[in-house]
């Protein structure tokens, strides 16, 4: 070794790495001697919550993962199921959340690039992508600058890349004013064959490095990610990357050439911890080891150390392995797209992560060591007790008439069109989406084949700030019911674990029971989780964010002539709700804006009839009864009613004892009205499929209510509500608009 | 030049799939008769589709090729064979980024020098969206596409009134046709100066102009603030026209308009009408 030996780390190098003294203790007592500095670096980096998921993986271990579709679950850079014609749907969500806060477009940007490239390294070609957002209120300036810069940084970069962005969601909540959500999921497609793991094997055989030099930018992107924000985290824009969509596109179409081909033994892109993490996880998950050669990769800058090339985060980059043999033809692919590439690594038979720089050995670690040695953390200390539910007893009656209800509702800022957000996204390319943006799930059409994909991200953080198990549940079961109203087959699950600091035991507690809900909600569903992704530490001096489990479903349609959307269609048509009726305000977007308040229990949710009710629906549309589907979510029976109008920009009238009692109370009819009761949908339908909807609803048990008809040009519940949809559509459609 | 291939009989028309919920633009297309199917006249044209890196929309232009029945082939921007393509497609997308102007580059990649004397020589070429900016650019279509008045991206179904049949490209449609094809591009804004304007409109250069849905004239308010609210444009011989909407995105009902389709047929409907090429290709 010539590298500078240090007899012990002080306080001030640990924190640069972000590793605790008791994990520093841990490596050097595992070592049997001191680290030199860059191998604390390295280790810091893989230790880092972002890369060893060292609070969540003793957790994860609970989700359901295994079902007759799963091709690939965790581990792999994104999961990969089954969807029939020989075919392979990959997809995974990621969060780039601590990025966005400090440089909001290009933090997004590279959040994109980042979750495509997992997708093309498994050798399937990117079909969708979907961004989950969530800032403060728009009220104050730099939230607005968040928001423009976020969406123009996703825009900016699928645009120019010619990957669509489908669909997403979009929250403002007080619980993201000090730390924004960025997470985005990206879908692609790969015959079965030529699916591409990232698991290296054969000794002596070589590794290249391809796309983009390495520069200095994202060095300790990882580490960053793993530390609460504070007063100097504008100071760490240097750790956050800039994005090259073009250099990108050249990638992707140089790798997705060489999909199945047998000279690629694997393939890794590089993400967090850049050179360092994705050659360790390559070389672990074949269990051999490797050697890197810092002084092999070409550089962007002069004077780069090897702590520097290993750590950087550059982006656009990509590992590919091959036997020695094959790396001159390799290379001659890669030059056909203007692609550099250098030979940067060999494999090892025994299991070492070795760094040399030129003739110089700079690190030695145990590669088991470095990937799975983080001593795990649990909870840090017992489940918290105590008045932590906020009641919903004696809050101040709502100021509104239901009138007055439904437009403020549906023109708030997490109800109102999204139509100034998605425009700004090329959502077309490609020429497979068939249901664009605005309604429940995205559909996209399999190029070749008659199936289709229903995609959808969902995730009420008001839910899982009142009941993390509960919140996590709803989460999964309402993102299967976006992806059902389509009529597609809900298969399987990705999800984004975004949560505050976990060393606060009641975050832990809340993580700990948010998988719980995710488990035995895929459970009961029988959906599995492939594939996913855990952001802590979203906390700013102090002040963390709600628990917000994020979830990516993914549904498949045999047939997608079949499919059945969210707007009412043609006039005369009849309307039911499908589900329960109850009046449960509690969570609800009407209680945050009537009351100003989230308090209560989230509404109840028996998983049981939730199958039931999403068995019904796929069955009535796959037997053609339905011409509309829509889930009953935020705002309630009302709003739904609304968006269907609004998306088949036709008019509707419900009758309220349709609905059963109103009880005479104001509060009980905007109970029923605008409550968020679960596992419901409202459909429309000729008059002639009554009679059969009837006996499939019995045969499923489902609760059933002709509630009225499509028609007109209003929006009218008998007695209680009735606007022009002109008037809905207004308040719709202001709801983002920037007012001066 | 005759037909290099005849007698692909039995392709069948693809189907037309109704969407449900249709917008009145879906009515209109499902009203308007389709032109015959050419490939059921047993002709097949070749459509060369440029790929320079950073183009994506080369695989949609691929598709709406095959769907109207007739043979695609990719061209390598580094190439300069041509490969005996009847009308060449300049498709969408950001060619070689895009970060200096869009279509900056790109004009000077060596398959352009053969664009260009096939387009000179009297060739058919088609430029969509970035294929437009890189034929402005390349000083084969006049006037510049500048960013978005809104200095935003825009994805939006936009309606097109066709101005000028007097082209291979609109010769199948008739004056007035209102047709709804999307845009995607962040710098879609036709300019050119007062001059050309009036030569455009004078010589009935402009091919397509933004309309409202009912086809009534936007007056400025199109999504991309467009001088004269110019789509499209053709060169002076007519054999050149560049146009910002996707009319490869708007092949099948299925995804909400079959309008585009029309333009696509109405090259292969006129070249083969004549029996010959204007020109054989340059290769």
């Amino acid at each position: 070794m010539t590298s500078v030996q240090f007899a012990a780390a002080s306080d001030a190098d640990l924190a640069e790495v972000a590793l605790t003294r008791a994990e520093y203790v841990h490596l050097v007592d595992a070592l049997g001697r001191e680290p030199n500095r860059l191998e604390l670096g390295i280790v810091g980096a893989l230790w880092s919550e972002h890369c060893s998921y060292k609070t969540s993986k003793p957790l994860l271990g609970t989700l359901p993962t295994k079902g007759p579709r799963v091709l690939q679950g965790p581990g792999e850079n994104a999961g990969a199921v089954d969807i029939g014609n020989g075919l392979a749907c990959v997809f995974k969500i990621e969060s780039h959340n601590h990025p966005s806060a400090i440089e909001p477009y290009q933090g997004a940007a590279t959040g994109v690039g980042g979750i495509l490239r997992d997708i093309f390294t498994m050798g399937a070609r990117p079909v969708a992508l979907l961004d989950s957002l969530r800032f403060g209120p728009l009220d104050e300036p730099h939230q607005r600058h968040l928001f423009d810069g976020v969406v123009a940084g996703i825009g900016g970069y699928g645009n120019c890349i010619g990957i669509p962005t489908v669909g997403g969601e979009l929250y403002f909540d007080e619980s993201y004013r000090t730390n924004c959500l960025v997470n985005a999921m990206c879908v692609g497609i790969v015959e079965q064959g030529k699916l591409t793991l990232a698991t290296a094997s054969g000794p002596g055989n070589l590794v290249l490095l391809v796309g983009a030099d390495t520069g200095r930018d994202g060095i300790h992107g990882a580490s960053f990610a793993s530390v609460v924000l504070d007063a100097d985290s504008a100071a760490r824009r240097p750790a956050v990357q800039v994005g090259n969509p073009f250099l990108e596109k050249c990638l992707m179409e140089a790798c997705l050439e060489l999909a199945g081909d047998p000279r690629v033994i694997a393939m890794q892109d590089l993400g967090a911890a850049g050179l360092c993490g994705s050659t360790a996880e390559l070389a672990h998950r074949g269990g051999c080891g490797i050697e890197v050669d810092v002084a092999r990769a070409s550089r962007r800058e002069t004077g780069m150390t090897p702590y520097e090339v290993m750590l950087s985060e550059s982006q656009e980059r990509m590992l590919i392995v091959a036997k020695p043999g094959d790396v001159r033809s390799l290379q001659e692919v890669f030059e056909r797209w203007d692609l550099h590439s250098d030979v940067v690594a060999v494999i090892l038979p025994e299991q070492r992560f070795i760094v040399r720089d030129g003739s110089d050995q700079v690190c030695d670690l145990p590669l088991d060591l470095l990937v799975d040695g983080a001593p795990p953390r649990g909870a840090p200390g017992p489940r918290p007790v105590g008045p932590a539910m906020v009641t919903a007893a004696g809050i101040p009656p709502a100021p509104w008439t239901p009138d007055e209800a439904i437009l403020q509702l549906i023109g708030s800022p997490n109800l109102g069109s999204r139509e100034s957000v998605y425009r700004r996204y090329d959502h077309q390319v490609g020429d497979a989406t068939v249901i664009l943006p605005g309604g429940d799930a995205a559909l996209v059409r399999v190029s070749g084949t008659s199936l289709g994909l229903a995609l959808a991200t969902d995730g009420n953080s008001r839910y899982t700030a009142l009941d993390a198990r509960q919140g996590a549940m709803i989460a999964v079961c309402e993102a299967a019911r976006n992806v059902v109203a389509t009529g597609a087959k809900p298969v399987a699950v990705t999800n984004c674990l975004n949560f505050a600091n976990p060393e606060h035991a009641d975050v832990w507690w809340d993580l700990h029971d948010a998988i719980e809900g995710i488990g035995e909600a895929c459970r009961a569903l029988e959906i599995p989780v492939v594939s996913g992704n855990v952001s802590l530490y979203n906390d700013t001096g102090g002040t963390g964010i709600d628990p917000t489990v994020v979830i990516g479903m993914v549904g498949v349609i045999d047939d997608v002539a079949q499919r059945c959307t969210a707007g009412f269609r043609d006039e005369g048509d009849l309307i039911a709700l499908v589900g329960p009726v109850e009046a449960e305000l509690d969570g609800s977007e009407y209680q945050r804006l009537a009351h100003g308040v989230n308090a209560g229990v989230p509404p109840r949710l028996d998983v049981d009839l939730e199958r039931r009710v999403q068995s019904f629906v796929l069955e009535a549309v796959s037997a053609g009864l339905l011409h509309s589907a829509h889930d009953c979510a935020e705002g309630g029976i009302a709003i739904a009613i609304a968006e269907a109008c609004l998306l088949g920009d036709i008019g509707a009238w419900v009758g309220i004892d349709e609905l059963g009692q109103g009880e005479g109370l104001i509060i009980g009819e905007a109970g029923i009205l605008f409550g968020e009761s679960q596992s419901r949908f409202v459909i429309s339908f000729a008059r002639e499929a009554l009679v059969r909807l009837h006996e499939l609803a019995g045969r499923h048990a489902v609760p059933f209510r002709g509630l009225g008809s499509v028609g007109g040009e209003r929006v009218c519940v008998t007695g209680c509500i009735d606007v022009s949809l002109a008037d809905v559509r207004r308040a719709h459609e202001g709801a983002l608009i920037e007012r001066d | 030049m005759l037909r290099r291939a005849r007698g692909r009989n039995g392709f069948a028309v693809p189907p037309l799939t109704l969407a449900r919920g249709g917008s009145p633009g879906c009515e209109m297309a499902r009203l308007r008769t389709c032109p015959p199917h050419l490939s059921t006249l047993g002709v097949l044209m070749r459509f060369g589709i440029a790929v320079f890196p950073g183009t994506w929309s080369d695989r949609d232009c691929k598709h709406a090729v095959e769907l109207a029945g007739h043979e695609a082939v990719m061209l390598w921007h580094k190439d300069r064979d041509l490969r005996g393509s009847d009308c060449v497609i300049l498709p969408g997308g950001f060619a070689y980024g895009d970060y200096l102007r869009a279509g900056a580059v790109a004009r000077f990649a060596p398959l352009m020098e053969s664009v260009a004397a096939f387009a000179n020589a009297g060739g058919l070429v088609w430029g969509i969206c970035n294929g437009f900016q890189i034929l402005c650019e390349a000083h084969l279509l006049p006037g510049a596409l500048t960013r978005n008045t809104s200095l935003e991206f825009r994805c939006v179904p936009t309606w097109l009134r066709v101005e000028s049949v007097d082209s291979v490209f609109t010769a199948g449609c008739a004056r007035g046709d209102v047709l709804q094809i999307p845009i995607s591009h962040g710098e879609g804004r036709f300019v050119a100066d007062e001059e050309t304007l009036a030569m455009l409109e004078r010589e009935e250069r402009v091919a397509f102009r933004y309309v409202r849905q009912d086809g009534s004239p936007v007056d400025g308010e199109s999504p991309n603030g467009s001088m004269h609210d110019i789509a499209g444009i053709v060169n002076e011989r007519r054999n050149v026209l560049g146009m910002m909407p996707h009319p490869e995105r708007a092949c099948e009902l299925l995804l909400g308009s079959s309008d585009g389709m029309a333009l696509f047929n109405n090259v292969a409907k006129l070249v083969s009408g004549n029996g010959v090429m204007p020109v054989a290709a340059v290769s």
